[in-house]
């Protein structure tokens, strides 16, 4: 039988080009990075800070690993950084990772009083950190927090997103997989342990993979919580050795991608299945 | 104990420490932003009325933070959302390379801000990549970051990040469409564009209204991008309501920081109360 509406060779060439089109819109600042890093500073100087044109440099004239010699064994400072990141986005995500699928068990399968209103808060407090990030400040400072790396990862763990987004996955879980668990005898924290948790893999995934890169790119929390410039995450520090050295940043740049591309290259499709959780239904 | 009664036990246990840790850093920092909106600090707390709201309003540095974003919203919530609508039902019908296509648009999610925004800062720069395209055509050089233009350089960051996060967002509310649907309409002959207009997309309206949330919400973190990219001061055209906050931030003037940040809670509350109501009445959410 002959499938209805069969894609035409026009259409299907319409779309490939319009696809690519856009992949090269999307993939270019990427390639652009990672080509740039692999020069040696002395070519980055040359084209990004002559007083002519520059042109779309692409290819390093001479291949170059210089800067992350540079970077890795020359300048201590940025492995200090790197570290500065990992360790409280570390904390933040599997306090966050604890804390919300519990929570996100609960809203889901147990009916207690104010559960909905609750969640509704939830949902309203996904708000962008500038609406909170005030209110935060005052309390983190009436608790002595201020100055301290306590001060962005306690309100981290606690983000209200983790929340939403465990609810929804653990919502689509049959009733019934409980139900049997309990006529067996489990406890609660049997069957959420052996029961919730491995069946929402894809939702804890993602919530590692978002909860990550949010706090792997937090900007103004460090520079308003932790006032002492010298603590400041790779995020921060960043975008300030940008102005300094052009040559330098496109390899920290990389390098700042690594952790998360790994996790994205490895979980890209519970990533995906997760994201696609999180729709409202 | 009755049965009732135990399982609110249980479910408050679990729900227990994060709701500990969300009234502390969430709630109540929040309502204390509420009441100093309506305090003045002068010896001591004392309350104001709406004095902080009417100094507010007559600023001109947050008249021009209020206008820059929500021009931003309006213009780039609708363009996001038809270009990952388009996007996602180009990539839709499985083909060979859809999944790459996919991992590519997804991608800039996982980017680093700060790497990203030192190649915007280099392709627009003065001496960038985008002018020696504009020189080789011969059109008029700009200076991308420092004119009107650098809204414009925002908007296609905001774009190029999150695109990828609501195409599969869309995806997944295309992939909840029985394919029976569709089938019946070819076979009553409609064509593709009917399918489009009369099945897709009215099926997809419970996506798009989270696609919506989420973009608004996203439209706000991209505001970090512009501090990164314009600094303390930017251009006027990217001096968003995140500058203006993040400037009181350092003067530590938190009645007026906490009258700006209220007001835009206001404001995205009653977008997403509202279209909560409209959909809770068309009947297709439950909570």
């Amino acid at each position: 039988m002959k499938r209805l509406h069969q894609s035409s060779l026009s259409a299907k060439t319409g779309r490939y080009l319009t696809l690519t089109l856009f992949a090269i819109f999307f993939a270019l600042p990427i390639v652009y990075t990672v080509m740039n890093s692999l020069m040696s500073p002395a070519e980055v100087q040359h084209y990004y800070s002559g007083s002519g044109q520059m042109t779309l440099h692409l290819l390093p004239d001479q291949f170059s690993l210089e800067e992350y010699y540079q970077i890795l064994f020359r300048q201590p400072d940025y492995l200090m950084r790197f570290f500065n990141s990992l360790w409280p986005v570390t904390v933040i995500v599997i306090g966050q990772v604890c804390v919300s699928s519990a929570a996100g068990f609960a809203f889901a399968k147990f009916r207690f009083p104010g559960r909905d209103v609750l969640f509704f808060f939830v949902i309203i407090l996904m708000m962008p950190i500038q609406v909170t990030l005030v209110s935060n400040y005052i309390v983190l400072d009436r608790m002595g927090l201020i100055g301290t790396y306590f001060a962005i990862i306690l309100p981290a763990i606690f983000s209200p997103f983790g929340v939403f987004l465990m609810r929804q996955v653990i919502a689509t879980m049959p009733d019934e997989l409980i139900e049997a668990a309990k006529l067996d005898g489990a406890g609660n924290w049997r069957i959420f342990l052996r029961i919730v948790l491995p069946c929402s893999k894809s939702g804890v995934v993602s919530l590692v993979i978002l909860c990550f890169i949010d706090n792997w790119n937090m900007v103004e929390q460090p520079i308003v919580c932790l006032k002492d410039a010298g603590k400041y995450p790779l995020s921060v520090f960043l975008s300030q050795i940008n102005e300094m050295n052009p040559g330098l940043s496109f390899a920290c740049g990389v390098l700042a991608m690594v952790p998360v591309a790994l996790l994205f290259l490895f979980y890209e499709k519970e990533l995906i299945e997760g994201i696609g959780f999180s729709n409202l239904k | 104990m009755t049965g009732r009664k135990r399982e609110a036990m249980s479910g408050l246990m679990f729900a227990a420490p994060f709701l500990f840790g969300f009234a502390a850093f969430f709630v109540v920092p929040f309502l204390i932003s509420v009441v100093f909106t309506f305090t003045k600090n002068a010896n001591g707390l004392k309350f104001a009325g709406l004095d902080n709201y009417i100094d507010l309003f007559g600023s001109s540095a947050f008249q021009t933070a209020a206008y820059n974003t929500f021009r931003f919203i309006l213009i780039g919530v609708p363009l996001i959302m038809v270009l990952s609508t388009l996007l996602a039902l180009l990539l839709h019908k499985r083909f060979l390379g859809s999944s790459f296509y996919r991992s590519v648009f997804l991608y800039p999610l996982v980017v680093p801000v700060a790497a990203t925004v030192m190649v915007f800062q280099l392709v627009f720069a003065e001496s960038g990549v985008i002018n020696t395209i504009y020189a080789w055509f011969g059109l008029p050089i700009e200076n991308w970051l420092a004119s009107d233009r650098a809204f414009y350089v925002l908007m296609i960051l905001y774009l190029w990040k999150n695109c990828g996060y609501n195409i599969v967002l869309i995806m997944a509310g295309l992939n909840s469409i029985p394919y029976a649907f569709h089938e019946a309409a070819q076979v009553e002959g409609a064509s593709r564009w009917q399918i489009l207009r009369h099945i897709t997309i009215p099926l997809l309206a419970p996506s798009f209204f989270f696609v919506f949330v989420v973009s608004i919400i996203n439209s706000f973190k991209c505001f970090r991008e512009a501090f990164l990219l314009g600094g303390f001061i930017p251009h006027k055209s990217i001096y968003m309501l995140q500058h203006f906050m993040n400037n009181n931030f350092t003067n530590l003037n938190y009645q007026r920081l906490s009258t700006a940040a209220f007001l835009v809670f206001i404001v995205i509350f009653a977008l997403v109360f509202v279209l909560f109501w409209m959909r809770r009445k068309a009947g297709d959410i439950q909570l």
